[in-house]
């Protein structure tokens, strides 16, 4: 099979198990639920006051959901020996990282569209910048941590305290992509500067991370 | 002044803290050597 | 130890204490900020040091991933502990050192947060070797250490444009150098290169000793389960 049919087979199968069951998308929504509602204990800020700190709330919750999303990628690998199967199938390595990582990809994308009506109608939310900007920088956010989150959930597989290890690893190594986010989305909210450093920014760290992660996937996969 | 002191002293306590965990591992491994040799 | 560690060894305490004595004493005090200042000289080396050393790490870990030789592997855990030592040393002089001078003991701005960003990133990698079982340790660092230095220059980089665009009290000061200065800065820069040197080449043999024991103790506990 060609490398984008065994993407698009293992992406299939896996948003076809995740529907049947709805497991992850049950818990994701009422997680992403909870945490607008935390949040809007935590913070009561005016309109004025919201534009120029919802970026980084936001993008905190969206951190947070999507942990719990890329804690259980691998889960179900690991409870039916897939990895095992797929170490000594053909398939190349990198074709199950990226079915993964869109996977994941996915269900994030899902939640941060559940949950921004919600922000916007807690926090009275109102975009003074170009608004369609937020498309890309929620795509190139989400994907900055969902590339390197796919990765480190893999790593953290073998390791004690498995579901503790992911956040260590990623949210350092997050910092620069969380601050492109969090300044980009602030940058279009409040309409005061461009947005345009920080998506570059995302860009750069995009491609930078994903070709470094697709590089050492292998090597990860056939760790024993 | 103090805060002068206080930073060098801070380096060295930093750097003396880890040759101490260095010296501590070095005769646990000793021991484990001895007792292996046995 | 080979021959050259008690050599090292004493050049290294003699310019340590040269390093200091030029630092407290033979330095010209520093018109504005007065003998607080004199931190500088073991504030800056201590981040060179670690930069080098987390460099080192790179390398190390490129090094392991190509050719998978335990001695990479080794060198790149050594380089990042002691590089994280003389990390915390830096970020343990500045805010002793923002205190007296602007009154604060921590300020979001560049160097600092940088610092502190790269300092969890080396901590993170230690942590996951700790927590890590034997045999796949060496290589999900290796990966982790090559991911976290592609990381740095994008820290760097972003947290500045950050600063420049939203800036706060520079730590560390900017400007020009006192030639005198320089030439303190870099005294302190050669001892600190040598100590790291020292005990790095202290905790490669430690680390080699203690591997070598680990690999007779499972040889012995294997014998004795065949028994």
């Amino acid at each position: 099979m060609s490398f984008l049919a065994v993407v698009r087979a293992t992406l299939a199968k896996d948003l076809r198990l995740e529907w049947r069951s709805k497991d992850a998308i049950n818990a994701m929504l009422f997680f992403s639920l909870l945490v607008v509602v935390i949040f809007s204990f935590a913070f009561e800020p005016t309109a004025e006051e919201s534009r120029k700190i919802a970026g980084g709330l936001v993008w905190v919750a969206f951190l947070f959901a999507a942990i719990v999303v890329l804690n259980q990628t691998w889960a179900r690998e690991l409870r039916n020996h897939v990895l095992d199967a797929y170490r000594m199938s053909p398939a190349s390595a990198n074709s199950l990282f990226l079915a993964k990582a869109f996977g994941n990809f996915i269900f994030v994308i899902v939640l941060e569209a559940l949950m921004t009506p919600l922000f916007i109608a807690f926090y009275r939310l109102g975009a003074i910048g170009p608004a369609w900007e937020l498309l890309p920088i929620a795509t190139l956010g989400t994907w900055a941590l969902v590339v390197n989150g796919t990765f480190f959930a893999a790593i953290s597989l073998r390791t004690r305290s498995r579901e503790v290890m992911l956040p260590l690893l990623l949210f350092p190594i997050s910092v620069p992509a969380l601050l492109g986010m969090v300044n980009a989305t602030t940058a279009v909210l409040t309409g005061e500067e461009s947005a345009r450093f920080w998506i570059t920014l995302l860009v750069a760290y995009d491609v930078v991370f994903t070709i470094a992660c697709l590089l050492l996937f292998e090597t990860i996969l056939e760790a024993e | 002044m103090t805060y002068l002191y206080a930073a060098y002293i801070a380096t060295w306590v930093i750097h003396g803290t880890y040759l101490a965990i260095l010296v501590r591992k070095y005769s646990k491994i000793r021991r484990e050597m001895e007792s292996l040799k046995k | 130890m080979k021959r050259g560690f008690p050599i090292l060894a004493i050049v290294t305490a003699v310019l340590l204490s040269f390093a200091l004595y030029e630092a407290l004493i033979g330095a010209p005090t520093e018109r504005s900020m007065g003998d607080v200042q004199r931190i500088f000289y073991y504030h800056v080396p201590s981040a060179w040091t670690a930069f080098l050393l987390f460099f080192v790490n790179f390398g190390a870990s490129i090094a392991y991933l190509v050719k998978r030789r335990p001695a990479a592997d080794i060198v790149a855990l050594t380089s990042a502990e002691v590089g994280v030592v003389f990390l915390t040393v830096n970020l343990v002089t500045g805010p002793i050192w923002a205190r007296p001078v602007w009154g604060i003991w921590w300020t979001w701005d560049w160097r600092l947060t940088s610092t502190l960003v790269m300092w969890l990133i080396y901590v993170s990698y230690l942590l996951l070797r700790r927590f890590s079982s034997g045999g796949q340790a060496p290589l999900l660092a290796a990966a982790l250490g090559v991911l976290g230095a592609l990381c740095v220059p994008f820290v760097y980089f972003s947290i500045w444009f950050f600063r420049t665009q939203h800036p706060s009290p520079v730590i560390g000061g900017g400007g020009s150098l006192d030639p005198r200065m320089a030439h303190v800065l870099l005294i302190n820069w050669a001892a600190f290169l040598c100590l790291a040197w020292l005990v790095c080449w202290t905790r490669y043999q430690l680390e080699v000793a203690k591997r070598q024991v680990e690999e007779a103790q499972s040889l012995e506990s294997l014998l004795e389960g065949s028994r």
